[in-house]
């Protein structure tokens, strides 16, 4: 990798379905330990962007690199799979409803995927999912099943199962939209502590004060184009853009 | 209601029952396997086993089964395939019940939530690994109960190859018609031996669903 390229780079992403343009010509550069939150109205396609990233959702035209690596990439189909299947154990990706596997416990959730495609003993898969709760500060729920957890725990848990794969980057898509107001704490606070180890974080978010406080660049998404995108304290304190003002406005209001 | 010719004869109503739980048995394992390849061939990713699949179903759910029994008896010896009547009973109904299982089971796979595929492909999971690890061990908990329905369906269904003279429980009851003139009290006894398998299996499915739910 030379030291000119980013981490992560998006070049010009385009994103079609039928004649709908959810994301028109996106570009983005990440930098290694940066954290990077995307806001914007539902369907302005920050969370399209996203999914591009890893993509679950492909993308219509544009690259996605990732080290040097082009995610993306056009390849016939078995070996996209095998070229994508390996890169996505290195893209945490975090969900809105948590997509926790129900059939599993919380050890099974964390250690199916280090076992299966990393060839972990049980032993060391053990040892990987108590070690990866305790950094979310559920250690002692290893033998429960995700239905006897509450919205902030499961999340927690999912945070650890993406974690135990040891992935360079997390992708955050709403992660705490779906919990209740209370429980949105302790999941921040999971999040808070990852930024302070550095991880490569890009977030879809609705909490305008987690991203103020925690990310390092601010993009405002809306109608598939990044309108404004800068430093959090630019972006929130003087945005530029006439879009950007009215959304923060009916955003702060309703919230705070 | 002629209660002591029925004592007299439900000894033989019970021997015709064990064949009737037979072509049960048989029918039901043979359309779980042609339910399971069906579902497969509905959810391939190559369109022409797609079609296959699709036509199975259709061709199967639209036509009567007593008309497929006859086509594979009658017809089969026409062109060579001579089946008795117990085994043409067991392939023509167990292929019937599977295109019903078939959208059972391909319902049960689409119902699993589209969030588990996308948690395990992210984590690096591949199409196969997703399957038999993530959904489908939740698509076979949904499925148990619709299956059941299936089964207790094709308990009844039996019935129909005493059309092909199999000496099952309704060809039994009216073969003893024949000799006593009593149909009220012959079906009568035939509907209370039915009733009574379609009871204890109900409670054996609803015990293994129980069992297999999640916590």
């Amino acid at each position: 990798m030379s030291p000119t390229q980013p981490f992560i780079n998006i070049r010009h992403a385009k994103k079609n379905y039928g004649d709908l343009e959810v994301l028109k010509d996106i570009s983005l550069q990440v930098e290694k330990g940066q954290i990077v939150a995307i806001i914007g109205p539902s369907g302005s396609g920050k969370s399209t962007l996203l999914r591009a990233i890893n993509d679950l959702d492909s993308l219509t035209e544009g690259e996605v690199w990732l080290e040097g690596m082009q995610v993306n990439k056009k390849l016939p189909t078995r070996q996209y799979e095998k070229h994508i299947n390996k890169l996505r154990q290195e893209i945490g990706m975090v969900f809105q409803h948590f997509n926790l596997f129900p059939h599993l416990t919380v050890r099974e959730n964390i250690t199916l995927a280090p076992k299966m495609l990393k060839g972990l003993s049980n032993a060391n898969a053990n040892k990987l999912a108590q070690e990866q709760l305790e950094r979310v500060g559920l250690g002692d729920r290893i033998d429960y099943y995700p239905s006897q957890l509450s919205g902030g725990q499961k999340q927690r848990v999912a945070i650890a199962r993406a974690l135990a794969m040891k992935p360079k980057v997390m992708l955050f898509d709403e992660a705490t939209s779906s919990l209740d107001p209370e429980l949105v704490e302790e999941v921040n606070l999971v999040m808070k502590q990852l930024a302070k180890e550095n991880m490569t974080m890009i977030i879809v978010t609705h909490e305008m004060a987690f991203a103020q406080s925690v990310c390092d660049k601010v993009l405002f998404m809306d109608q598939g184009v990044v309108v404004e995108e800068g430093l959090p304290e630019i972006i929130f304190k003087t945005p530029q853009h006439e879009r950007t003002k009215s959304f923060l406005a009916n955003h702060l209001n309703g919230r705070f | 209601m002629d209660i002591d010719l029925m004592l007299r004869v439900y000894p033989y109503f019970l021997e015709a029952t064990l064949i009737t739980i037979q072509l049960a048995v048989l029918t039901v394992v043979l359309g779980l396997i042609c339910g399971a390849l069906g579902a497969a061939a509905r959810l391939s990713g190559n369109k022409y086993i797609r079609f296959l699949g699709a036509t199975y179903v259709s061709v199967i759910r639209g036509t009567p089964a007593l008309i497929q029994l006859f086509i594979l008896y009658y017809g089969g010896s026409q062109v060579g395939i001579n089946l008795d009547a117990f085994e043409a009973g067991v392939i023509g109904l167990g292929f019937n019940i599977g295109a019903y299982m078939t959208e059972t089971i391909r319902g049960a796979i689409i119902a699993v939530d589209k969030g588990q595929v996308e948690a395990s492909r992210t984590l690096g999971m591949s199409k196969s690994q997703t399957l038999i690890k993530v959904v489908l061990p939740q698509a076979a908990r949904l499925m148990i109960r619709p299956l059941g329905v299936n089964i207790n369906a094709q308990i009844k269904a039996t019935a129909l190859v005493s059309a092909i003279s199999v000496v099952e429980l309704t060809y039994t009851a009216q073969r003893y018609i024949g000799s006593t003139y009593k149909p009220f009290e012959m079906f009568f006894l035939a509907g209370v031996i039915y009733l009574a398998l379609i009871y204890v299996t109900s409670l054996l499915i609803s015990w293994f669903d129980r069992k297999a739910q999640i916590k």
